[in-house]
């Protein structure tokens, strides 16, 4: 019997059975940023123990700085004390640290990928949830919390209970105008938003493996919205001709042999799964979330649910009416960004649609950049024009309004299309604000639309 | 080691709905900080201000000790703050149809014991504080077992949980460092640590 790539992996990094059953897994990576770390440095002062491999963890910062104005100090006090707080840790403690003045600077699911930091095969760790993106390399990556952000600086490790493995085969080719953001809204409405809990989600089928490793990071992103604990697909020689090149890729003779052992870590083609989904790709269009979990999306050509479970608090808080068509919902902001959409793919394809066009009076539209080098490959290829052009802004490389611990947010009862992860109620800053996650492509017609509309009938036109 | 888990009693609150997220349970603006103080105070803030009647804005709970949920509680961000703000706030245990991994497992790292009973037996014990807020809940981990008034459910725990709370190995930091020298070898004999 095969094993999948979370058993290789898993067996490689055991370190021992621990006395509460559980399994201590060595942790090949570990990223850090701002938000969730600064307790764990002050328990492990408190303990006075130290970083048990300062040379596996690395150190960016994304969630709270500003994109318009990134000059020292910064106007939130808070934010202020939180970088101040990460650069005198990772001083003290002799992390590498990609700070504000760095080519390297980036959201860190952005970053982590794009400098070959992520490798097939890896365990990584990084407090936070949508650490499940690097599995689109190959790696098992696991969000955590701050107590772990502490235990993997102390001991390299965590404990963990056994993971089941539920592969997911999406076969097939998919339409024009239909993305990875559409595949994964699809599996998570089919699959619900707690149905991958205990799971490890493997990706696979023909249009997975037609995807890039942008489009693979935009799946694997959103594996912790269908509750899954980690996501990955199988990394093959797209992920190998990715991984070339890049800053801490192996170099040389040593990349050949990495890609040996890399190839050895996908799953054996008569791996056992825990049960099996199958999802053809013609069957998907582009996706529309209508509601306040990422699981309650519509096809772009459907009408928004009228019945079912949670389904009246949700259209309450979103002011939608059950039975209506989601076209036509009118959008007040539009947001190009985000750990799960803000790569050069994305914002090409954002691009396609807005090139020579204008964004609708009464839509702010902004496209945020994921990391310091996207924004230069993008202003390189003239794409911040095209926005700029079209009336979009154009702005510095953070997490910006995925989450609104920065200046930028929704106010009041906003409406906004957004490329990013999670509708919650909430959630991009303003409590009674409100999200439609969707594709980059559909966020870009939407804002120049002033509502939610079919990308398919803008591009025939492009 | 960490304290010893086995028992928690007090009164219960009874918190309805699916897939709270904890975005609700802290909004993201809270976690500026560098520390975990005061996250108590904010608890379900942008919920409470949204709810005239929600249970934590309602004195009658305003002691409880065991927090009664439906399904996936706690899904979405990793935040630890999500946990630090409900025990800061008072909360022992949670009792709920099912949690979300990351929440289970930030709780658990704090001493905060999550534990599972059926959809039927939430809301008999949701309908009883309600109606009683002051009944005595006593949940037994060794027993596996929560009583509430003359109501008697079974909880669901994981071996690991559990034993991790009854032994005081919650806070893990030591029992993963009792044999560094494996850890060592594990980096030596992993392919992309030793350089390929």
């Amino acid at each position: 019997m095969g094993r999948t790539l979370l058993q290789k992996v898993w067996d490689l990094h055991t370190v021992r059975k621990l006395p509460t059953g559980q399994t201590q897994l060595f942790i090949g990576l570990h990223l850090i940023h701002e938000v969730t770390t600064p307790q764990a440095f002050d328990m492990l002062r408190a303990r006075g123990i130290g970083v048990a491999f300062p040379g596996r963890t690395f150190a960016t910062t994304d969630h709270i700085i500003p994109t318009l104005d990134q000059s020292r100090p910064f106007e939130d006090p808070l934010a202020e004390t939180m970088l101040a707080a990460l650069e005198k840790n990772c001083a003290e403690y002799s992390i590498p640290f990609w700070n504000l003045d760095s080519n390297h600077q980036g959201i860190v699911h952005v970053i982590g990928p794009e400098l070959g930091l992520t490798q097939p095969g890896m365990t990584i760790a990084c407090g936070d949830s949508h650490t499940s993106t690097h599995g689109a390399l190959g790696a098992v990556a696991f969000g955590i919390g701050t107590s772990q952000v502490r235990d993997v600086l102390a001991s390299q490790s965590l404990a963990f209970d056994p993971l089941k493995v539920r592969r997911i085969t999406v076969d097939g080719q998919l339409a024009s105008g239909v993305f990875a953001k559409d595949v994964i809204l699809e599996i998570i409405a089919r699959l619900g938003v707690k149905g991958g809990v205990g799971h490890a989600y493997e990706y696979g089928g023909s249009a997975i493996e037609a995807m890039g490793i942008d489009e693979r990071l935009t799946i694997c992103n959103m594996s912790i919205e269908g509750g899954a604990r980690v996501g990955y697909v199988n990394p093959d020689q797209t992920t190998f001709d990715y991984l070339r090149g890049r800053p801490f890729a192996p170099q040389g003779e040593a990349f050949d042999r990495a890609v040996s052992w890399w190839g050895s870590t996908a799953s054996d083609p008569d791996a056992a799964y825990d049960d099996v989904v199958e999802i053809p790709a013609s069957e998907i269009e582009p996706r529309v979330t209508w509601g306040i979990n990422p699981g309650q999306s519509v096809g772009v050509s459907d009408t928004i649910p009228a019945t079912g479970a949670g389904v009246d608090e949700a259209l309450a808080f979103m002011g939608l009416s059950g039975g209506a068509p989601i076209q036509g919902t009118k959008i007040d902001v539009a947001f190009v960004g985000s750990c799960t959409n803000s790569r050069l793919s994305d914002l090409r394809e954002a691009a396609r649609i807005a090139r020579g066009q204008r964004v609708a009076a009464h839509v702010n539209a902004l496209v945020v950049p994921g990391s310091q080098a996207v924004r230069a490959a993008a202003e390189q290829e003239g794409l911040d024009q095209v926005f700029r052009d079209a009336g979009f802004e154009w702005r510095g490389a953070g997490c910006s309004m995925c989450l609104a611990m920065n200046p930028d947010r929704l106010e009041g009862e906003q409406v906004c299309a957004s490329s990013s992860n999670r509708n919650f109620k909430g959630r991009q800053g303003s409590p009674t604000g409100r999200t439609l996650l969707m594709s980059p492509a559909m966020v870009a017609a939407a804002a120049l639309a002033g509502e939610v509309v079919d990308v398919r009938t803008v591009m025939s036109h492009v | 080691m960490s304290s010893q888990i086995d028992r928690i009693e007090g009164s219960g609150i009874p918190l309805r709905g699916d897939n709270i997220d904890t975005d609700r349970i802290i909004p993201a603006r809270f976690l500026k900080a560098i520390t975990f103080d005061g996250l108590g105070d904010h608890v379900f803030e942008d919920d409470r201000a949204a709810l005239a009647d929600h249970p934590f804005s309602n004195p009658v709970y305003r002691q409880a000790k065991v927090l009664l949920a439906n399904e996936n509680f706690g899904s979405g961000s990793s935040r630890e703050h999500a946990p630090q703000a409900l025990k800061r706030w008072g909360i022992e245990a949670c009792v709920g149809e099912s949690f979300s991994e990351i929440f289970r497992g930030n709780s658990l790292a704090i001493g905060l014991a999550c534990v599972t009973v059926s959809r039927e037996a939430v809301e008999q014990l949701m309908s009883l504080v309600e109606a009683a807020p002051d009944t005595p809940f006593s949940l037994s981990l060794q027993d596996r077992s929560l009583s509430a008034d003359d109501l008697r459910v079974e909880i669901g725990v994981d071996n690991s949980v559990r034993d991790a709370l009854l032994n005081g190995t919650w806070d893990a930091t030591g029992m993963l460092l009792d044999d560094f020298d494996v850890v060592r070898g594990v980096a030596e004999r992993v392919p992309y640590i030793r350089g390929f």
